[in-house]
């Protein structure tokens, strides 16, 4: 079914010209969540553009390589340079453009100030949606109950919380529900998840066990990296819930396979 | 030399933290610390101002540290006591030694402190023929128990009643075989009766600080078994032991980072016991110790002053970063290696033992950034412990295989058309290896993932391929 978003925010004269930074995850993995981003975003108005992008650079940042992390930095920076606003499915990344990518040039003017502005028209894709769009309800249907998780990123350097369970609210067919323990990591960390995977797996264990006793079918996150982490585990334990980026949801694009589900078509 | 740090062996300790089962069903207990933070702070609407508060006071004492220590220094002395400077562990000992000979002294009874674990006293009072006596009862068990402590406010948070009943057993043996040791009130009412005659007993008694005051030369702990009142009222000499940056300047500074204190920690509005203490008995005093000393410890904290770690001297030992982090609440704090476990000993403990020995603390982390949310004082945390990666990363100390993956990895991400070929291609070739099942149950390379988790298979051709392909045909 068609999803239209129905924007009552302020009108705008132009199309605001929004450069997706679609993040390596997504763009290798789960494409879908791209197109789903890219059909909220025009729902809400805006031109979609797709600039030749590569990696936001977090994983050279997060090890300790600034080196490296200033020169994809810089890449990113050039090649959204012409958009109005550069809009990421993941707090993740969109805090790595909005937070870190000024501290990484802090102390060298030029670039510093770079960095600033690209920083303020970088945003993390639902908050984008409903804070800066004004976004109130998105023209979807899902039946299933949900359970949301903050992840880390997004909730605390970009206050993603509110914004995603009001979208989901309005979503026909969806019931929410929360984890007992939404806000607490679910310990991918990134490459931590493969430097320290048994303590990683000690701790996406108890977030498996949270959201199983949350009675969810779905566990939704705005991070593929999360997502990919939970479902991970809960497919390995052999449990039924399935999970997706909120992204699908909200954009009425829920139809093809789960994340880690079989491609051949839907289960069931 | 400092406590042995087996910082360097974190995986390993790790390993065996999770695989202890034992270990597992105690740890429970340190995630109620979260719920009760939170319903203390829900309590008071000016927390997060208070927050502010406690952090600027502490910015600016650091900036004046040289200015306030002695000002202390000076009040302490006024009020009949002595100062004495440690550079490091060793001479602390030696001081506290020394002391202890000075005066006779035979046996000691000690309030908690974290210093006193840095700097290894226990064994150092022991092996100069001192008796030393933990008296909280949680350092009081991890003592019979050949133990350090696992959390800074907590020492004992990894054992369970059942471990201190089988501890007391060993340790009591004039006490009647067939005691009830069932409920927790026995085990503390054994304990208190069994620590009565060391604290009359003792001819010195060592405490630690959590504030030392500038204006007035007073030092302030708190704790909630009154131990520590004993430990530094009864013996003729109370030794206070306690690093540079515990000091601010006045009273009222205190009583705001106290604010913050109690309820970051255990969730409390205030500690039970806030204990004050200025110099030695005065004439008029009815009781009280004759000699008052205190020795202050740098250990190296004067040379993080003025550089990126800096802000951890700040810290005011509340133990929140570690009640919410994932990490410890997975492992515990031994697993740590060394005197400081969590996120504040991830950052603390290169400082204090260099980044060769204690590395793999900060690099174990998620980036959760929870730490930093719950931190009375705003200590930058997850950016400390990133600073601690770069510091590593610039000095090779880095693991190869990571250093080179990610070499490999940057070649292909700083050219763009490269990259989307080499995604394009492994996608379409991980779908294929996927065989429409959609994910995989094990993968070369990526065993630290595929040996807990079955990891999702690409769709198939990325998002950008996809893309042009469409913007080509359509667009």
């Amino acid at each position: 079914m068609n999803a239209t978003a129905a924007s009552e925010g302020p009108t705008r004269t132009s199309q605001p010209r929004v450069g997706l930074f679609v993040t390596c995850l997504v763009d290798i993995i789960r494409p879908s969540v791209g197109f789903a981003a890219v059909k909220l975003l025009e729902d809400a108005g805006c031109k979609v553009i797709v600039p030749s992008q590569t990696c936001c650079g977090q994983p050279a940042y997060n090890s300790g390589d600034r080196a490296t992390a200033k020169t994809l930095a810089l890449q990113a920076i050039e090649a959204f340079e012409d958009c109005d606003y550069v809009v990421a499915p993941s707090g993740s990344c969109g805090g790595m453009l909005v937070k870190h990518y000024p501290d990484l040039f802090a102390g060298e003017p030029d670039l510093a100030e770079r960095a600033e502005r690209f920083a303020e028209k970088s945003h993390e894709l639902v908050s984008f949606l409903v804070d800066v769009l004004g976004v109130q309800k998105v023209a979807a249907r899902y039946d299933g109950t949900v359970a949301y998780h903050d992840s880390c990123a997004g909730l605390r350097e970009l206050g993603v919380k509110t914004q995603p369970r009001r979208l989901l609210a309005g979503v026909e067919g969806l019931t929410l529900v929360e984890l007992d323990q939404a806000e607490t990591c679910c310990g991918f960390g990134g490459l931590f998840a493969a430097k320290y995977g048994e303590l990683s797996n000690a701790i996406v264990a108890r977030k498996a066990d949270d959201i199983r006793g949350a009675k969810a079918d779905t566990v939704l996150a705005g991070d593929l990296g999360c997502l990919l982490n939970m479902v991970g585990k809960l497919q390995r334990e052999g449990s039924a819930v399935k999970a997706r980026h909120v992204a699908e949801i909200l954009a009425g694009m829920a139809d093809g396979p789960a994340i880690g589900e079989s491609q051949k078509g839907p289960r069931q | 030399m400092n406590e042995v740090a087996t910082s360097a062996h974190f995986k390993e300790n790790a390993h065996e933290a999770l695989t202890d089962a034992r270990l597992q069903g105690a740890l429970g207990f340190s995630r109620n610390f979260v719920g009760r933070r939170a319903a203390a702070v829900a309590r008071l609407p000016e927390f997060d101002a208070l927050r502010d508060s406690a952090r600027a006071i502490k910015d600016h004492t650091l900036a004046h540290l040289d200015l306030y220590l002695e000002a202390y220094e000076r009040k302490v002395r006024e009020s009949g006591g002595e100062v004495h400077y440690a550079q490091d562990a060793e001479e602390a000992r030696q001081i506290v030694i020394d002391l202890c000979r000075s005066m006779g002294a035979m046996s000691v009874t000690k309030g908690k402190s974290m210093i006193s674990e840095e700097i290894g006293l226990n064994h150092a009072l022991e092996a100069a023929g001192i008796e030393a006596v933990e008296t909280d009862l949680g350092e009081y068990i991890i003592q019979l128990r050949g133990e350090t402590p696992s959390h800074i406010i907590a020492p004992a948070i990894h054992l369970t009643a059942k471990d201190v009943e089988q501890e007391f057993r060993k340790a009591h043996r004039d006490l009647p075989p067939d005691r009830s040791l069932a409920e927790p009130e026995q085990l503390l009412s054994e304990a208190r009766q069994v620590l009565r005659a060391k604290f009359l007993a003792a001819d010195v008694g060592i405490t630690g600080a959590n504030f030392l005051i500038a204006e007035t030369g007073t030092s302030i702990i708190v704790t909630n078994e009154g131990n520590g009142d004993l430990t530094q009222i009864l013996p003729q000499a109370h030794i206070v032991i306690a690093s540079i940056e515990k000091v601010v300047p006045t009273l009222e500074d205190a009583a705001q980072l106290l604010r913050v204190l109690a309820r970051s920690a255990t969730g409390q509005d205030a500690s039970v016991y806030t204990t004050l203490s200025t110099g030695p008995r005065r004439p008029h005093d009815p009781d009280g110790p004759r000699a008052y000393h205190v020795v202050l410890l740098d250990n190296g904290r004067s040379a993080m002053l003025g550089g990126e770690f800096e802000d951890m001297l700040r810290c005011i030992r509340c133990g929140a970063c570690m009640n919410h982090c994932p990490v410890y609440q997975a492992v515990g704090g031994h697993a740590y290696g060394w005197v400081y476990p969590g996120p504040m000993g991830a950052v603390l403990t290169p400082s204090l033992i260099g980044v060769a020995e204690g590395g793999q603390l900060p690099n174990a982390s998620t980036f959760c950034g929870r730490c930093e949310e719950v931190c009375p004082v705003r200590i930058p945390l997850p950016n400390m412990m990133r600073h601690w990666r770069e510091r590593e990363f610039e000095r090779r100390l880095s693991p190869a295989p990571l250093r080179y993956g990610l070499g490999f990895w940057a070649f292909f991400a700083s050219r763009p058309a490269l990259y989307r070929l080499g995604a394009d291609l492994a996608a379409r070739a991980m779908r294929l290896a996927g065989r429409g099942k959609g994910r995989f149950s094990w993968l070369p390379f990526a065993g630290g993932w595929t040996r807990y988790r079955d990891l999702a298979a690409p769709e198939g051709a990325t998002f950008q391929s996809q893309w042009r392909a469409r913007s080509g045909a359509v667009r």
